[in-house]
């Protein structure tokens, strides 16, 4: 676990070293002054809109990063060889990954809370104080916090065995596909024949199923989110990420380097 | 070089106004909506609905806006701006509510479609079961712009029956059913619209259509009188003046715009041809 | 025949890649390579570019996986990740976290090893100061030059004092200060008894520096021995370096001499040496120097890598 620590806290320094993260975050705070001035034009939904709009952004570029960083994590050490001293060192390719992904997880789990931060200012600023539905919105992010580390893993798989661009494409399109991945299931009004309805209920399934993390709509209105809710996506996380994190060291494990 | 930059800057706006100006005269009728399906809507938004709904809520306000400033009665595409609002954030309540009053109220005021306005509140009412004022509003575009008094009621009835809500609704609910149309039953319809909404555009609709109704309630009361008058004089009045000689009316009685009401010409109260109520009045009568 | 227990063994390393319309030809990058490199010595990889001599320190490091054949490092299997710990590796134009100084790559590194705390800040300090960055330390490596970008290299390959120490193309887009510097450290770490591979093209360090030699051309291992052994030591002659002013008569050694102004410059067999000095001495020449002619490590090597091209155009043609 050591070599994981090591890892990560580089990773996690390379984040803060890099100066594109905070040009991102610049523009998240951004978007949330301009919710505050749209929140002005929007009757009667000031406050809905303050909270539509923050977490969106932090989901949005969440997803950005996650996205591109993930990528990145494996891919650029395997471009500019930066990999070939430290997998001689006694190493493990496994752990290489591994603290590599809870480096970059570390990251987004600062950015999200720093633009969560902007969020609640943004909030207090307009509604001179915070309400009690204002506390619904911390579960909605720890929820969009989960999906972007499933969205990293995914990014990390797909790295370990395509090039960049297909990577960054793969991970983009199971993103999109597994926001439909429920429809899937309740797909009616299409004649089809068993073997086809079970072949599309298996991919419902086998598709990361990011709906299980939008709990926006709460948020937005200040309805409560139910703790089940909560949890269950935090197993459903845990679980799916165990499973593509260990597909993408057999991968990687296997992978002659240039 | 800057100076350059400057005058380039300012040549762009002044010959963006003139085109503003141009295309106003125009009055180029562009579809606000590149995507007509609610459901696609749904689709594209991935899960930022709740935001999309937003902008759509957001945009169907200023379309409604700059319609009115236009003086343009066409409010065509209302009705799918707030669909897709409300199927992109069915816990939109303000949508519904300013979709009950100006998808239902007839032009100038409204798009004139009391149905579409029906089934808005109906998915309102699905996605917000505990929201009272739904039926409320129900029961006004069942009253106002459907005369279907039985579905009025009924609308009353049923938000009546859900924990919270004021007498009132089940007061409305016997009077219509028992009534059907009335001055008072409109009255305080309107007058509970009102004093309860927060929308500015829907409670000044609402301050326009008591007025109307008010001034509605003075006729009345002004033929009675004259109905007396002739009773006794075996004469019609022919002006308010006598009436008030006559002891029946105390002073000069004005109608909510200000103007004194007079006596048309078959001895019936009518509103001042001066006042800038008689147009409506006018309207309401064929 | 049992292998003996040498510092590194291999034993019919191979490895294909595949390539082409759906990965169907295979390019033998390395064939069968059975070599062991003794414990202590200073071992070299000759070859020229392309020959196999990354490939083997790729394998041996496990960055790639053999298609056939085993390797032992220090008597263990080179899948032992433990193992790892003992070895030290430069790898090919290395390359290292721009955004870090050099201070914080070899600390990165050095967790690696278990080094903590004071010991591990003591032996970064050693390395810098060693490799001669200390200087340097603190600045971010995407300032750096190819040399001391060389250097950040190495210290991360000795500094947890490894028994065998691996380069690959150590002394590569170095100055001439700069080679000095390596071939010393290479020196250092032969007086401390660790075991040196490594490879390189520049033939005169390879005669400098190793004890033995493995000369890799096209993917197979063509020749291992010391310098001195991989060729015929049998000299092939004198040559006489002299100088002569004025009409040189009509001395028939002249014929075949090369001149430049008044220096001649002649080769000839061992036998007639004396005769020579003797014809040269009656004309007045003097005589400037008078050495054996041995065959040098680059013609060896040349030979080879023609040898190997004739051999690759032959099968080509024959079209198998």
């Amino acid at each position: 676990m050591r070599n994981v620590q090591t890892v990560a806290a580089n990773t996690f320094r390379e984040a803060v070293r890099d100066r594109v993260l905070y040009n991102l975050v610049f523009f998240a705070l951004l978007m949330i002054g301009v919710a505050i001035l749209v929140g002005q034009i929007s009757i009667g939904i000031e406050r809905d809109v303050i909270v539509s709009l923050g977490l969106t952004a932090i989901s949005v570029i969440g997803i950005f990063i996650s996205i591109f960083l993930g990528v990145a994590l494996v891919s650029k050490e395997m471009d500019k060889r930066t990999l070939y001293a430290l997998l001689a060192k006694p190493v493990k390719r496994w752990e290489f990954l591994l603290g590599k992904f809870v480096g970059l997880v570390m990251t987004l789990t600062v950015n999200t809370a720093a633009m969560s931060a902007g969020l609640y200012i943004a909030l207090w600023t307009v509604n001179h104080g915070l309400q009690k539905g204002d506390a619904y919105i911390l579960a909605a992010v720890y929820l969009i916090l989960l999906k972007l580390a499933l969205i990293v893993a995914l990014a990390l798989l797909f790295s370990c065995f395509t090039t960049p661009f297909l990577a960054i494409l793969f991970t983009a399109g199971v993103y999109v596909a597994g926001l439909f991945a429920g429809d899937l299931r309740t797909v009616h009004g299409v004649e089809l024949d068993p073997g086809a309805l079970q072949l599309v209920r298996g991919i419902s399934y086998l598709l990361p199923n990011f709906e299980n993390f939008n709990v926006m709509g709460a948020a937005v209105h200040g309805h409560g989110i139910p703790g089940t809710i909560v949890w269950q996506a935090t197993l459903y996380a845990i679980l799916y990420i165990a499973i593509v994190l260990t597909g993408a060291a057999i991968v990687f494990s296997r992978r002659n380097l240039k | 070089m800057g100076a350059v930059l400057l005058t380039g800057m300012v040549c762009v706006w002044q010959l963006q106004e003139k085109v503003d100006a141009e295309r106003r005269t125009l009055k180029l009728d562009n579809d606000e909506l590149a995507m007509r399906s609610p459901a696609v809507m749904k689709r594209l938004s991935l899960e930022y609905a709740p935001l999309m709904g937003a902008i759509y809520w957001t945009r169907a306000v200023q379309y409604f806006g700059g319609k009115h400033r236009e003086h343009d009665p066409d409010l065509g595409q209302l009705w799918p701006l707030l669909d897709i609002a409300t199927t992109l954030d069915p816990n939109l309540i303000v949508a519904y509510h300013f979709g009950a009053t100006f998808l239902s109220d007839s032009p100038p005021r409204g798009a004139g479609e009391p149905e579409h306005a029906a089934s808005l509140l109906e998915r309102g009412i699905k996605a917000n079961p505990e929201h009272w004022r739904f039926y409320q509003d129900l029961g006004n575009v069942y009253y106002f712009d459907k005369k279907d008094y039985l579905k009025a009621s009924q609308a009353f009835e049923a938000g009546g029956k859900l924990p919270g809500t004021p007498p009132f609704m089940k007061i409305m609910a016997a009077k219509i059913a028992a009534e059907g149309e009335s001055l008072e039953t409109s009255f305080a319809l309107w007058m509970e619209l009102y004093q309860s909404t927060r929308d500015n555009d829907v409670r000044k609709n609402a301050e326009e259509h008591l007025r109307m109704v008010k001034m509605q309630m003075d006729l009345r009361a002004l033929d009675r009188i004259a109905d007396d008058y002739e009773k006794r004089t075996k004469e019609r009045a022919a002006c308010i003046n006598e009436l008030a000689d006559a002891g029946l009316l105390s002073g000069q009685p004005l109608d909510p715009a200000g103007f004194p009401y007079v006596l048309g010409q078959t001895g019936r109260a009518e509103p001042n041809p001066r006042s800038p109520l008689r147009q409506e009045w006018l309207k309401g009568k064929k | 025949m049992g292998m003996p227990q040498g510092a590194i063994e291999i034993e019919n390393l191979s490895k294909e890649y595949p390539y082409g319309f759906l990965s169907l030809k295979k390019k033998k990058s390395l064939e069968d390579l059975t070599m062991s490199v003794e414990d202590g010595e200073v071992f070299g990889f000759l070859g020229p570019n392309g020959a196999g001599k990354s490939t083997t320190i790729k394998l041996l490091m496990r960055l790639i996986f053999p298609t056939a054949g085993t390797a032992r490092i220090l008597g263990k299997s080179i899948d032992d990740v433990e193992m790892h710990g003992s070895i030290g590796y430069l790898p090919e134009q290395p390359y290292f976290y721009d955004y870090l100084t050099a201070y914080e790559v070899l600390d990165y590194f050095a967790r690696f090893h278990g080094l903590t705390g004071s010991d591990r800040a003591a032996r970064v300090a050693a390395m810098l100061k060693k490799v001669g960055l200390d200087t340097a330390k603190k600045i971010q490596l995407r300032k750096y030059s190819k040399g001391m970008l060389q250097r950040v290299g190495l210290a991360q390959a000795i500094l947890h004092e490894p028994k065998v120490v691996v380069l690959d193309e150590p002394m590569s887009g170095l100055d001439p200060l700069g080679r000095r510097e390596v071939r010393d450290i290479i020196l250092d770490l032969k007086r401390d008894g660790r075991t040196v591979l490594f490879s390189t093209h520049v033939l005169s360090d390879a005669e400098m520096l190793c004890d033995r030699v493995g000369v890799i051309v096209g993917g197979k291992l063509r020749g291992i021995g010391a310098p001195g052994e991989l060729m015929d030591m049998k000299a092939q002659g004198m040559e006489i370096l002299f100088e002569l002013s004025g009409a040189a008569g009509n001395l028939p050694l002249l014929a075949n001499a090369t001149r430049t102004g008044d220096r001649y410059h002649v080769q000839l067999p061992e036998a007639e040496l004396y005769a020579a000095l003797d014809a040269l001495k009656a004309a007045g020449a003097r005589i400037l120097s008078v050495a054996q002619i041995k065959p040098t490590l680059e013609e060896y090597f040349m030979h080879l890598v023609e040898a190997d091209r004739a051999q690759a155009t032959a099968v080509e043609v024959s079209g198998k």
